[in-house]
């Protein structure tokens, strides 16, 4: 049942960012042009979904578990430290490079032709290249079945 | 700065928003997920036992939303002509950044904002400013069209 709930929410998920204007690289290029012509609308999606997901976190703290599962994962507190800022910062500069971040992408690869492919083959070879380096870190063999304990929560 | 008003659109980005909101509180209270979009796909990276199916059906309904969407209506306007080195490099530089960084404009954007994590926090203010500046390089210092 959980994957019938996980295929509706990617369904609905990928509507907002079509209905948005989101799936479209340009109309995000042009939020991020703050010295061209601004197109501010990115704000309005961030402020919409930002309200209703609050509610949503609010009502899933009185929760002890969800309808389908047994835990609520939401990330810890978590520690402010070089991956977060290094990584936030190389991915702003390849979201500024395209106008494509992941769920975008996504939900345009269907559409959007061989430049959406390309972008999305070359964004899923840097998550691999992300876990290499993991498990280099964390020394293979070593620590197996522990590589996450160096960084932050998972799915944060 | 001059706005966009020719299209700029308040209420239809504000309804997605509203979807993705919506989106958000079903993973979470349905599956006890939180719908950080990197987080999801790079998971499947990292295969455990009884943590794919979920993940494959999210996106699955992430990749059939245009399919569905256009059997009832027409697609907004898309447009990308960067050239293939652009795209990859784009491609590469948001697939390291997200996994290393833990998110993305919806894992930390959405999802982190909404529950005020000083975490995401950062996060947001680091990846807007890298690409307010990218941008601003790339179109006002070096001129380049896309």
């Amino acid at each position: 049942m959980n994957v019938v709930t996980a295929f509706l929410a990617g369904l609905l998920f990928g509507a907002g960012l079509i209905l948005s204007g989101m799936s479209n690289p340009a109309k995000v290029l042009a939020f991020l042009d703050v010295a061209g012509t601004w197109d501010p609308s990115l704000l309005f999606v961030m402020v919409g979904a930002i309200v209703i997901a609050a509610l949503a976190f609010r009502f899933a703290r009185t929760r002890v578990r969800p309808l389908f599962g047994s835990a609520i994962h939401v990330p810890g507190a978590g520690r402010i430290d070089m991956p977060l800022v290094l990584g936030s910062v190389t991915f702003g500069v390849g979201w500024g490079l395209v106008g494509y971040c992941p769920g975008p992408a996504l939900t345009a690869l269907a559409v959007g032709g061989r430049s959406t492919l390309l972008f999305v083959a070359a964004m899923v070879a840097g998550m691999a290249i992300f876990e290499v380096a993991e498990r280099i870190r964390a020394g293979i063999g070593a620590h197996r079945g522990a590589t996450r304990a160096t960084t932050g929560p998972p799915g944060d | 700065m001059r706005i966009d008003w020719l299209h700029f659109t308040p209420w239809a980005s504000t309804a997605g928003g509203i979807l993705i909101g919506l989106a958000t509180a079903l993973l979470l209270l349905a599956n006890g997920r939180v719908a950080g979009i990197s987080g999801i796909l790079g998971g499947l990276l990292r295969p455990a036992r009884g943590d794919v199916a979920w993940r494959v059906a999210f996106i699955a309904g992430l990749f059939l939303a245009p399919i569905v969407w256009l059997t009832m209506r027409a697609m907004p306007p898309a447009q990308i002509d960067h050239s293939p080195a652009l795209l990859a490099a784009g491609g590469l530089l948001v697939g390291i950044g997200t996994r290393f960084g833990s998110g993305c404009t919806s894992g930390h954007g959405v999802c982190g904002i909404a529950r005020l994590s000083p975490r995401s926090l950062l996060a947001t203010a680091c990846f807007m400013a890298a690409g307010f500046v990218t941008v601003f390089v790339v179109r006002h210092v070096l001129g380049s069209a896309p």
